[in-house]
């Protein structure tokens, strides 16, 4: 039962992420580079929207409860910026400004019928295999 | 002004962050998790590629979740598609996609997440280093789409 939620949740949580991405227009690559090239900063107000909503969600609501509805533990983010990352966030930012995609704009856009985005997401998963292998080499 | 900076309007834009917003919140108050969608890229070889890297537990504890978030997504397309709802065409050349692609997926696993993960989740978690990264992204976003368009590659 638990499973079942899980699941449900997950899935509906990407179809509101996706559908989202759809209706604010940012599956489409020209759009994102026109934010980029300021031609239209809409792209604030998607960010700004849905950043503000999950402040709110994640700064209260562990202070309100100890675990998720399922019971789940929150997951808080350990993230801490060094030199690799920020070298890793420039090039994610020079590609995003080549072609306009992220990877879940390319997803949801592929959904709507922009099967072109295969390529991205084909181009997407090469890149993320190059870094795992970067990474093997590194560890030994 | 307003119709400079926003020549299409800026209703659909908060709406639509709005959905994506509530997309995150539910995944967060039901199971607990942060939503990012870019560890599925890497989660994903986990199935094919036995190498210590794509073997090791974050990814392969979260794999079958991320895989379901990510089809949500292309459902969530899909029923926008399936709705008839306006959309116009997209014509970005395939070589802009492929390479970008590449430098997409390497840059944003070497980063530790994109545009959900540290835009919308890391901001959300007030996370300095998320913020840093976001920081740069659009700083180096805003710098190779104003070099493209001042080479004549921009759309």
């Amino acid at each position: 039962m638990k499973n079942t939620l899980s699941f449900a949740a997950t899935l509906v949580a990407g179809a509101l992420f996706g559908f989202g991405l759809s209706w604010a227009t940012m599956i489409r690559p020209e759009v994102v580079l026109s934010f980029l090239t300021f031609d239209d900063l809409g792209l604030l107000f998607v960010l700004g929207a849905a950043t503000g909503l999950n402040l709110l969600v994640f700064q209260l609501l562990p202070r309100l409860r100890q675990r998720s509805l399922l019971g789940e533990l929150f997951e808080t983010r350990p993230f801490k910026a060094d030199r690799r990352s920020l070298i890793g966030g420039a090039l994610f930012g020079i590609g995003w400004g080549i072609c306009g995609v992220c990877p879940g704009p390319a997803l949801a856009g592929l959904g709507a019928g922009n099967t072109d985005l295969l390529i991205a997401l084909a181009g997407i998963f090469v890149g993320a295999l190059l870094h795992g292998v970067q990474e093997e080499r590194r560890s030994t | 002004m307003i119709e400079t900076l926003f020549p299409h309007g800026i209703s659909h834009y908060l709406t639509g962050g709005l959905l994506i917003g509530l997309g995150v919140a539910l995944l967060f108050i039901v199971t607990g998790r942060q939503g990012g969608a870019s560890t599925f890229f890497s989660a994903s070889w986990s199935w094919l590629i036995k190498t210590p890297f794509f073997q090791q537990p974050a990814l392969l504890q979260s794999r079958n979740w991320r895989l379901v978030y990510a089809a949500g997504f292309v459902l969530g397309g899909l029923i926008y598609l399936g709705m008839g709802l306006p959309q116009e065409a997209s014509a970005m050349p395939a070589w802009k996609l492929a390479l970008g692609g590449v430098f997409i997926g390497y840059g944003a696993r070497l980063g530790g997440g994109c545009t959900s993960g540290h835009g919308i989740c890391g901001m959300a978690s007030l996370n300095i280093g998320s913020i840093s990264v976001v920081m740069t992204f659009m700083a180096t976003g805003i710098a190779t789409a104003w070099l493209f368009k001042s080479l004549g590659w921009g759309v």
